[in-house]
């Protein structure tokens, strides 16, 4: 894929980070392109969460930059930054659906809050599409708490998913999932990318996952990129920490 | 060989004394009302320069009374009942039986009614908020909520603060009303009072005075209750205890709050 400017969605410099004493970024560089799938991977506790989550400021970077399409978030303002989470969808972990609102109310939330105003009709053919792209259109009037892992990732997608985002940050979307419901969330995954044409970055440490979807892999280890390449560069590397992941 | 755990002279494994317990509590209990003073500037701040969520303050409204209103018609009647058995035997010694229904009166209104009602609701309103924002922080609801462009103070916290504010006054004229009319079936126990003269006789007694206060000082326990069941719930850590621990500190701390709030209120009454 060509590397120019124009093709850079979200462009990370020197990223460092620190919880006290502990540092878990320490000069993170890196970059996503225009449609790609950009693979984290890394160990427990190496940083890829907090990574993806200085990306959409819920966490503040201790030093470096973050860029996002013109956007640097250093000292952003309210405004602007509002602008930039328009453009990315996040999807949680654990899904973090609202547990007191129905699988419509959720998705309805995310609309409501676009500044473009819908009608009801169009509020309720926006869900039913963003369900039924997820596999999940009878789930629509279903509290979250009687959906399985898989269903609430799903639905967790498709709440991403109706407000059209350009990037999508995936925090482990197959952790705590069979390998049935893991694989069908790779898939998913790929599909997004190929009917929405976005890019994203997909945080997790599941070698399957990593193969099925993964563009780009960029390895994060003691706070730093400790290698970025293609798939087959990382299964042909003959690194022994590289390979740990992946025999 | 390995070191005694046990042996008293490891000055790690001290039991702090009482004296540096309580010292430890009141510090911590001190820090926490300086947060909350905090946390208040940071809700006023955003109540006058965001939009104003009125569906959602509707809906915990309704939460707040119908989750309380319950418990207090219980608490109401038998608090008017027991206050009204109690007192009548030395009224009865001194002749003075008469004044029985305006003493209990005004009581209720003035320091039982507001008391009772904001510490029940400290109890079940705010552990519940301090549970249900601790659990939304621990699942990443509130995350989630401020990715997609929502501030979490202004959907989540000022709703339910001003909820509380405006419930709370609210469930205490309830039990006042309840805690009179329990009163009045005290007092038919051993006499025959009917429940038009009864309410003649509480009300003469009753003036404006007593009143007034107690629907001022019952607003702000309403907006002690909200104002630390956020907090707690809202700053909760990450781990699944911290639910339990935001609940159960939103009760503690707005309990001990409320009280220091009434006998300041009090002691401004006894001003006028």
């Amino acid at each position: 894929m060509e590397n120019n400017s124009n093709n850079v969605l979200i462009e990370i410099k020197d990223l460092k980070k620190s919880f006290g004493d502990q540092k878990v970024l320490d000069g993170v560089n890196l970059e996503l392109l225009k449609n790609e799938n950009l693979v984290v991977l890394g160990k427990s506790g190496s940083g890829k969460s907090v990574l993806i989550k200085c990306i959409v400021s819920l966490l503040k970077h201790d030093e470096g930059s973050i860029k996002v399409g013109e956007h640097e978030l250093t000292d952003i303002d309210e405004d602007a930054l509002i602008e930039v989470r328009k453009k990315i969808g996040f999807l949680f972990q654990g899904a973090a659906l609202y547990d007191s609102m129905t699988v419509r109310e959720n998705l309805t939330f995310a609309l409501s809050r676009l500044n473009e105003k819908f009608s009801e009709e169009e509020i309720n053919d926006k869900i039913v599409e963003a369900l039924e792209n997820v596999g999940m259109p009878d789930s629509i009037d279903k509290m979250p708490s009687e959906l399985s892992g898989g269903m609430k990732k799903r639905i967790g997608l498709a709440r991403t998913l109706v407000v059209n985002p350009n990037i999508i940050l995936y925090d482990e979307p197959t952790t705590g999932l069979d390998p049935i419901t893991s694989d069908e969330i790779s898939n998913l995954i790929n599909d997004t990318k190929t009917k929405f044409k976005n890019s994203s970055i997909i945080i997790t440490h599941d070698i399957n996952c990593v193969k099925t979807v993964a563009d780009r892999i960029a390895m994060i280890k003691d706070g730093k990129v400790y290698k970025v390449g293609s798939l087959e560069a990382f299964i042909n590397d003959e690194d022994t920490y590289i390979q740990s992941f992946f025999k | 060989m390995p070191k005694n755990l046990y042996n008293s002279d490891e000055s790690t494994l001290k039991t702090p004394s009482f004296i540096t317990l309580i010292k430890d509590k009141s510090v911590s209990f001190f820090i926490d009302i300086s947060n909350v003073i905090e946390y208040l500037k940071t809700v006023m701040k955003n109540l006058f320069t965001k939009t104003f969520e009125f569906q959602e303050f509707l809906k915990q409204c309704y939460q707040i009374g119908n989750k309380s209103v319950g418990l207090i018609s219980i608490t109401g009647i038998i608090v008017g009942l027991v206050l009204t058995i109690q007192s009548r035997p030395p009224l009865v010694e001194f002749g003075a039986v008469a004044m029985l229904p305006g003493m209990v009166a005004i009581s209720i209104i003035r320091e039982m009614g507001p008391v009772i009602t904001a510490l029940i609701c400290a109890g079940k309103i705010g552990s519940s908020m301090g549970a249900e924002l601790g659990s939304m922080r621990v699942t990443e609801q509130i995350d989630a909520m401020e990715v997609s462009n929502t501030n979490p103070i202004n959907f989540l916290i000022i709703p339910r603060v001003l909820a509380a504010t405006v419930m709370i006054p609210l469930l205490t004229l309830y039990a006042d009303a309840i805690g009179i009319f329990g009163s009045w079936l005290g007092i038919n126990i051993k006499d025959n009072v009917s429940l038009s003269l009864f309410i003649n006789q509480a009300f003469s007694q009753v003036e404006f005075i007593d009143v007034f206060p107690a629907v001022i000082k019952s607003f702000f326990f309403g907006a002690v209750i909200g104002l630390v069941g956020c907090y707690k719930g809202y700053n909760a850590g990450r781990g699944t205890e911290s639910v339990g621990i935001a609940a159960n500190s939103a009760v503690v701390t707005s309990s001990l709050l409320l009280i220091i709030v009434d006998l300041i209120a009090v002691q401004i009454t006894d001003l006028f």
